[in-house]
């Protein structure tokens, strides 16, 4: 298969201009008779289901939750970056673009992270048109901080809730289109299959979760926001739902999956305490701004973190990346407490935490300015370790977070099966090999709000004389079918283990095989692993309840099933990357200093999977990337 | 239909009315503080001047109006409140609320209990009974409160009313300012304060009523 | 540490529910109540038995969904916090644990202890949003806002609509919800445009959804995790007030 990105010709700063003035449009007459589907109602789904409702196109939303504000976009703390260089620092969208490209290790399309960061502009504008309560300065103007791997203050925040607050206003456009009737909004229904009609995206089967109902929905083209897959590491900073399904069954009908192991380790979310645990809560990016990491310089420290003295303490990121300190990019802070951890310098009864700490900053700028700044995030960790973070340090340690992998989508974010297009996280498209803080929200919005709209537009032109899509076609019949039958299966096995032990197992699985480092013979352990996993699943997992009601341990079920599969598939691209780059950090190509060893000669190329059918391996497409603006260089943050 | 809001203003603007009332009808009453028999000619002339004149008559009106619809509101509201909500089988709600706040409904019975038996006591006797006249040949409603007052029982229920009527004002007055939508902080500071020494000042002063003129003529 | 819980367990919307009692032992004191749930779910389960449903997502008390009624406590006994960040620590070792779902109305329980809150959702729909569409927006900075606005209006915009006022309401009045909404928008200068409107428009499905009166006995503020002021309520009322004299 040929991968085609459908780069817009001209010069870097032109390219979306371009594809603008040349997109195709649909007349407000037709727009009526099309119909889109959107799966997610996070910042990319709501988002693209409001505009898309407000240009008159009939679409219909649907989410799990049981609520459109609940999609996992509420949770991002920190901000949302944008290049309008309010702080007169030097910043400027090129800025942003290599700042971008650079922080992503230069394993993502130059074309589309420019057209990132040129959107990054107008979200601002819209958030706050939509009432979003940004941070401002005593003035009435909007105020910045900084996050990691970046030298300016490009970060729009609501306190530590800017994901809330974000989400919230996209959230609001689309109940307003719910109101107007421009949008049919189906909340608890999860989507478990794409129906693909003559090679066209052309409708999904959905599950009420409510009654157990399969429901078919058909349309002129689908667009997937379902958010990440990081959860399959099952403790994570994600949500207990967030999961893969909806881009994994969309990838078995036909689209290719890319980069799938490239997932974001977390460096400041709190450390594993126990068996028990479901998740790990993050504690913002932002807080690096104020706070700063270190461990003790002797091994098995046992004292209290404030008795031990300052020549004791190893602030390991202001001495190993002096330039960027302590807002060191993400796969880089992970990687060097990971280092410091394993060396046996970790801290906490575990051994398995790093100290974020902030006795500096409240003496420099005062209990109150420090309360005023993060007084949410310092609340949240009292309820949640009972200790108070203004007295004593933080306890924090890496933890799986966001999938810069996702479907492989062109220019356009359209996947390789025409029609079907993914948005935000679910997509590859981005951030390259490792995100920058405080770019996720700002790529599901562009996605959603600028992006898709002219995209989709582009794409229904040709759709305009097709009329209704049936859901009596026999593909629709066909996918119910086989939704119920394996629904059907994994209900009937009525084994001997839960859902979550298998979740948990896979997990293990791949933090230790495929998270912040691997090699070669791990990834080739864990692929046997997961296969045994896998088969053992099919034979012993216990789902209790029926089909025909609300049963959560059936969803968790297919999503775990799902997981099972995906993780194999992680497995395999980072077996065959070698080279490490980003959050893809492979032990056997490493400087002599331990930092990460790229080849960009061998793999300066994106990984597209196509699956292979339940036999077999999968198969491996190449999407070459070229850089004409900015060669790659070494990333250096010392 | 009246959406919630604008029944509760209708509460609201009826319980003011008749809490200002009040205040005008403790006024009054002071007059029973009076030395005897100065207190008998001055109230029993007060008492008739209230109902001769057309003024008052007309205030009168509006006033058994709005207790009538205070009361009919009341009850509306509480229907409706009752059918919104589901039981608890343990319910330590109350944690988060005062208790006369969450029982203005029993306070506001007691209340109107206690309007019965006043009203019984002095209006229905002044208006539709045979009173003794005065030296000044006025109705004599004075010897009627004394005669009442002297029975322990009644001063009892009279104070413990007050009480009743107290807690059902200091919740009352602040809800109303809510409800007309006072919401500055600093303001709805003072008149939480103002709010809850006026129930305190009103009920007071009428419990002493009964309770001076019980020790002073007995 | 020991547990004993009386859970509410209730096939559907139709059916009648009733306490269950179970009992968990060798609990980790630093264990999240809902973990465990998970515990217990787990237990049910292996044991061949139905798990009990409840609402959960992000657990880190930010998407609103989880809401129990512990002790007769929304949210438990924390003040400010959400079901998920409450942990074991607060309870005693053997101490009996009731668990409901929220009740009220408007909030039919769909299954032990998740209730239906879609009414929030038609209350947002009804009018709790700026009118502006996709491409429309000035420059952000052609509108300053002072800080403080900003702040306040944050405040009110920080509600999670997990419905615990609701739930702890003695009248299931969703005043606090609404006019959390309502004053978010109403003190931002983007949003005065509809204030008129708005506040009319929700207030009408607000009580279309059969929730009660506001009494003003203010327990929602103390059981809201975010600490919404009630102050919020009074603004709604002025606003209501406002916009029924000045309406054309």
């Amino acid at each position: 298969m040929k991968l085609d990105a459908k780069i817009p010709a001209g010069s870097l700063e032109h390219k979306w201009d371009n594809f603008k003035k040349k997109a195709k449009l649909v007349n407000p007459a037709n727009r009526k008779k099309l119909d889109v589907i959107v799966v997610g109602t996070g910042l990319a789904g709501s988002s693209i289901a409001a505009s898309l409702g407000e240009m008159g196109y009939n679409v219909k939303s649907f989410c799990f939750q049981d609520s459109p504000r609940r999609a996992h976009s509420v949770a991002a703390q920190g901000g949302v970056n944008a290049a309008k260089n309010y702080k007169n620092d030097g910043d400027s969208v090129y800025r942003m673009f290599v700042d971008t490209l650079k922080g992503g290790d230069f394993r993502a399309r130059e074309a589309n992270v420019y057209r990132m960061a040129e959107c990054s502009l107008n979200l601002i504008d819209q958030a706050v048109a939509q009432g979003v309560p940004f941070g401002r300065e005593y003035g009435g103007y909007l105020n910045n901080r900084s996050f990691g791997g970046v030298q300016v203050s490009r970060t729009f925040y609501a306190r530590g809730q800017t994901g809330q607050q974000l989400l919230l206003g996209a959230y609001q456009a689309l109940m307003r289109q719910v109101g107007k009737g421009a949008v049919q909004l189906f909340a608890r229904h999860e989507m478990l299959d794409l129906v693909v009609i003559d090679g066209k995206a052309r409708g999904i089967i959905v599950r009420n979760l409510d009654n157990g109902e399969i429901e078919r929905h058909a349309a002129h083209a689908v667009v997937l926001a379902t958010g990440g897959y990081g959860k399959i590491y099952y403790l994570s900073t994600l949500a207990m739902g967030c999961n893969g399904s909806a881009i994994w069954r969309a990838h078995k009908k036909g689209a290719l999956m890319a980069s799938p192991s490239w997932i974001q380790i977390h460096p400041t979310s709190l450390p594993q305490s126990g068996d028990y645990q479901s998740k790990l809560t993050l504690m913002s990016e932002s807080l690096r701004n104020d706070g700063r990491i270190w461990v003790p310089t002797k091994a098995d420290e046992t004292r209290e973190a404030n008795t031990i003295p300052e020549d004791e303490r190893d602030y390991y990121l202001e001495r190993r990346y002096p330039a960027f300190g302590n807002l060191a990019p993400r796969d880089i802070s992970s990687r060097a407490a990971k280092e410091r951890i394993d060396a046996g310098f970790g801290i906490g009864p575990l051994k398995n935490a790093v100290y974020l700490d902030f006795a500096k900053a409240i003496k420099e700028q005062g209990h109150d300015k420090i309360k005023e700044k993060y007084g949410n995030l310092f609340d949240m960790y009292r309820k949640i370790t009972g200790v108070d973070a203004y007295k004593e340090p933080m306890m924090i340690s890496p933890s799986a977070h966001f999938s810069m992998g996702g479907l492989w989508v062109d220019y356009e974010l359209m996947t390789t099966l025409p029609g079907l297009f993914a948005l935000g996280e679910a997509n590859f498209a981005d951030h390259g090999a490792n995100r920058l803080g405080a770019n996720s929200l700002l790529q599901a919005s562009v996605d959603g709000y600028f992006i898709a709209p002219y995209t989709i537009a582009n794409y229904l032109s040709g759709d305009i004389h097709t009329g209704k899509i049936s859901t009596d076609h026999p593909e629709f019949a066909r996918a119910h079918e086989a939704v119920e039958g394996s629904l059907q299966q994994l209900i009937g096995i009525n084994g001997s283990k839960t859902v979550d032990y298998y979740h948990k197992t896979l997990g293990k699985i791949l933090y230790d095989y495929c998270g912040l480092a691997r090699h070669a013979a791990g990834l080739e352990l864990a692929i046997q692993e997961i296969r045994k996993l896998r088969e053992d699943f099919y034979k012993n997992v216990k789902v209790p309840g029926n089909l025909s009601s609300m049963n959560s341990e059936l969803e968790k079920a297919g999503r775990v099933a799902d997981y099972l599969e995906i993780g194999e598939l992680m497995c395999f691209d980072a077996l065959t990357r070698n080279e490490s780059c980003g959050a893809h950090f492979r032990e056997e190509y490493q400087t002599e200093d331990g930092e990460a060893l790229r080849n960009d000669s061998e793999y300066q190329f994106i990984s597209a999977w196509e699956w292979p059918g339940m036999q077999g391996e999968p198969i491996l497409h190449k999407e070459e990337l070229t850089f004409e603006v900015l060669q790659p260089i070494v990333r250096s943050y010392k | 239909m009246l959406t919630t809001l604008s029944r509760k203003m209708l509460l609201c603007l009826t319980g003011l009315f008749l809490a200002f009332f009040l205040l005008i009808h403790l006024l009054g009453n002071l007059q029973l503080f009076l030395p005897a028999e100065e207190a008998r000619l001055q109230f029993n002339w007060y008492s008739q001047f209230l109902s001769g004149n057309t003024f008052i008559k007309l205030v009168s009106y509006i006033l058994y109006l709005s207790i009538i619809v205070h009361v009919i509101d009341a009850l509306l509201v509480t229907i409706k409140n009752k059918k919104a909500t589901a039981p608890y089988k343990k319910d330590s709600r109350g944690r988060a609320s005062k208790w006369y706040s969450r029982n203005m409904g029993v306070l506001g019975t007691l209340v109107l209990i206690f309007l019965v038996i006043h009203f019984q006591n002095f209006w229905y006797v002044y208006k539709f009974g045979t009173l003794p006249l005065d030296s000044a040949g006025k109705k004599d409603l004075y010897q009627l409160v004394v005669t009442t007052f002297q029975e322990w029982w009644y001063v009892i229920i009279y104070v413990l009313s007050m009480v009743a009527l107290c807690y059902h004002l200091i919740h009352g007055l602040h809800s109303a300012l809510r409800t007309l939508g006072v919401f500055h902080p600093k303001y709805v500071r003072w008149f939480k304060i103002i709010g809850g020494v006026y129930a305190v000042l009103i009920c007071t002063g009428f419990a002493l009523m009964p309770i001076y003129i019980y020790f002073t003529t007995n | 540490m020991k547990l004993n819980l009386k859970v509410w367990r209730q096939k559907d919307r139709n059916s009648q529910g009733q306490l269950v009692d179970y009992t968990l032992d060798h609990l980790n004191p630093h264990m999240s109540f809902l973990e465990m749930m998970d515990t217990l779910n787990e237990t049910l389960i292996l044991n061949g038995e139905e798990p009990v449903e409840f609402d959960h997502d992000c657990r880190e008390g930010i998407c609103g969904q989880c809401g129990m009624m512990i002790n007769g406590i929304a949210h438990g006994p924390l003040e400010n916090t959400t079901t998920c960040q409450l942990h074991l620590r607060s309870f005693q070792d053997n101490e009996t644990i009731f668990i409901e779902p929220f009740r009220s109305a408007a909030f039919p329980v769909k299954r032990d202890l998740r209730v239906d809150r879609s009414a929030f959702d038609r209350i947002i729909s009804s009018g709790g949003f700026v009118s502006t569409n996709t491409g429309q927006a000035p420059d952000a900075h052609s509108l300053p806002i002072s800080h403080q606005l900003t702040e306040e209006a944050f405040d009110a915009a920080a509600c999670i609509g997990c419905g615990a006022c609701v739930a702890t309401c003695k009248n299931g009045s969703a005043a606090l919800f609404t006019s959390a909404k309502i004053n978010h928008l109403v003190l931002l200068p983007q949003g005065k445009e509809e204030r008129q409107e708005r506040v009319i428009n929700m207030v009408q499905q607000m009580d279309a959804e059969a929730f009660g009166h506001c009494s003003n006995t203010e327990a929602c503020e103390v059981e809201c995790p975010q600490g919404i002021s009630v102050l919020n309520i009074a603004r709604m009322n002025y606003e209501y007030n406002r916009a029924l004299i000045t309406r054309k």
